[in-house]
């Protein structure tokens, strides 16, 4: 049994957050550098190339790299042998993220309730998805998820007569819909199976696979790049003016699901896609 | 080449633009949001002064990142400019005549922009440290209970833009579609 205080979990997402803002994830960054030396319109190499730019700004000048600093999204492993001490979990991620917006100047885009959408003013509450894991670590993830991307996402509950067709049309439409406004290139994460909430959390996770990586098994690959090259086919382009490059990746994630269900999650991710993780 | 628009727009600027024409944004804007332009089309409604001259006015829609000590402003790139096609027409209607953003318009939208002569400008979405640089003064003019989604007078000097939509209505993201690429 191993015992981590609490505030020592603060101390890391709030350092994560703060990272994950001013530092384009490598594989994103080499994923876009591949996709600028591909690129065939003038205008989409010129933006990608000012995208690449920026993200070199943000790291010298420790900025944001969009304003858009997102909500956050905070991944915890847990290992089954850890004893947590000193407070209480939810309360401690969020001091960090609290602390983290505060403290690098990073933008409060949080309302309390949907509906009388009045701003937190301290970007809390994060959205925590917590896992035990066995072992002793903790492994911890923030996603400053923007929502220029997550409000392109869909998530339909196909049949299973739709099968394969049906999931690609589903995600390809998801993105021929969102046009320019997810500021492409996108990553495109796609959840199938389990329940609906279940295929959500597959989608946002897989945005967290690298870009370029591609599943283990070889007929999801296979899906994982029919998928990448139909997106592409639709021309939509950096920022949507058009051009071979409208995702950088299409990551899935599958799991069991109901013999009558279908369930289908796009989450899109933006051209930064930002994460960033550490292990206590 | 990159033309030179100077605030406050003029016809004379505005007319000879077209759609795909890349520009250097100069002088005073205004930010507003969802939130903002929300009060702004109640407060017209309500006969009221609104917060900053509309008249020739250039609204960016953008909510940006606190400033750093020794800056002006934070990362401040624009944001889906889709979510404030509700309120445009009747902000055109009232004498603004320029809007930054980013993404497509509503029809109802480049109707609007026709009707009134504006353009739709756009910037590099995502590039906030980049445009932030081309920010040399802020300050928050109204609503300062929405935090960022409050309105702000932006000094701007050199700021890159393109034309997305222009004043006969031709539109940038029109282009786009039928670009299919076969394979």
């Amino acid at each position: 049994m191993r015992e981590v205080a609490v505030n020592e979990i603060s101390r890391v997402v709030e350092k994560l957050c703060i990272e994950a803002n001013e530092r384009l994830p490598a594989d994103i960054r080499a994923a876009m550098e591949q996709a600028l030396a591909a690129e065939t319109s003038d205008r989409g190499r010129e933006i990608l190339s000012l995208l690449l730019e920026n993200a070199a700004t943000a790291a010298t000048e420790a900025i944001p790299i969009c304003q858009d600093t997102g909500m956050a999204v905070v991944f915890v492993e847990l290992g089954q042998d850890v004893h947590l001490t000193g407070g209480n979990l939810s309360e401690a991620i969020n001091a960090g993220v609290r602390d983290g917006y505060r403290t690098a100047y990073l933008r409060n885009s949080v309302v309390r309730d949907p509906l009388e959408r009045v701003n937190t003013g301290d970007n809390t509450p994060a959205v925590i998805h917590l896992t035990l894991v066995s072992g002793s670590s903790i492994r911890l993830t923030v996603m400053p998820k923007g929502f220029g991307s997550e409000n392109m996402s869909r998530l339909g509950m196909l049949k299973p007569a739709d099968g394969v067709a049906g999931i690609k049309s589903f995600v390809v439409e998801t993105v021929r819909l969102a046009g320019g406004n997810p500021c492409p290139p996108v990553v495109v994460g796609v959840g199938i199976g389990g329940t609906m909430e279940k295929a959500a959390l597959l989608a946002k996770t897989a945005l967290l696979r690298p870009a370029g990586s591609r599943h283990s098994e070889a007929r999801l690959r296979e899906l994982e790049e029919d998928l990448l090259a139909a997106v592409n086919r639709t021309g939509i382009g950096p920022q949507g003016l058009g051009g071979r490059t409208t995702a950088l990746a299409v990551n899935m994630e599958v799991y069991p699901t109901h013999i009558a269900g279908l369930p289908v999650a796009v989450n899109i991710g933006c051209h930064a896609t930002r994460h960033a993780t550490a292990t206590i | 080449m990159r033309q030179t628009i100077t605030t406050p727009l003029t016809a004379a600027q505005l007319q000879p633009l077209r759609a795909g024409d890349s520009v250097t944004l100069n002088g005073i804007i205004y930010t507003a949001r969802d939130a903002a332009h929300s009060r702004l089309v109640q407060a017209l409604a309500a006969g009221e002064l609104p917060p900053f001259p509309l008249s020739g006015a250039l609204i960016y829609y953008t909510g940006p990142c606190p400033a750093k000590p020794g800056r002006c402003i934070g990362s401040a790139g624009p944001t889906t400019s889709g979510r404030m096609d509700p309120y445009t027409s009747e902000l055109l209607a009232h004498g603004v005549r320029g809007m930054l953003g980013k993404g497509p318009r509503s029809a109802a939208v480049i109707d609007s922009i026709k009707e009134h002569g504006a353009v739709y400008f756009a910037a590099l979405g995502g590039a906030g440290a980049l445009l932030a640089q081309r920010i040399q003064a802020a300050e928050l003019i109204a609503y300062p209970d929405l935090g960022p989604e409050g309105v702000y007078r932006l000094t701007v000097a050199d700021f890159p833009a393109f034309v997305a939509v222009d004043t006969e209505g031709n539109n940038i993201y029109d282009l786009g579609r039928g670009n299919e690429i076969a394979g």
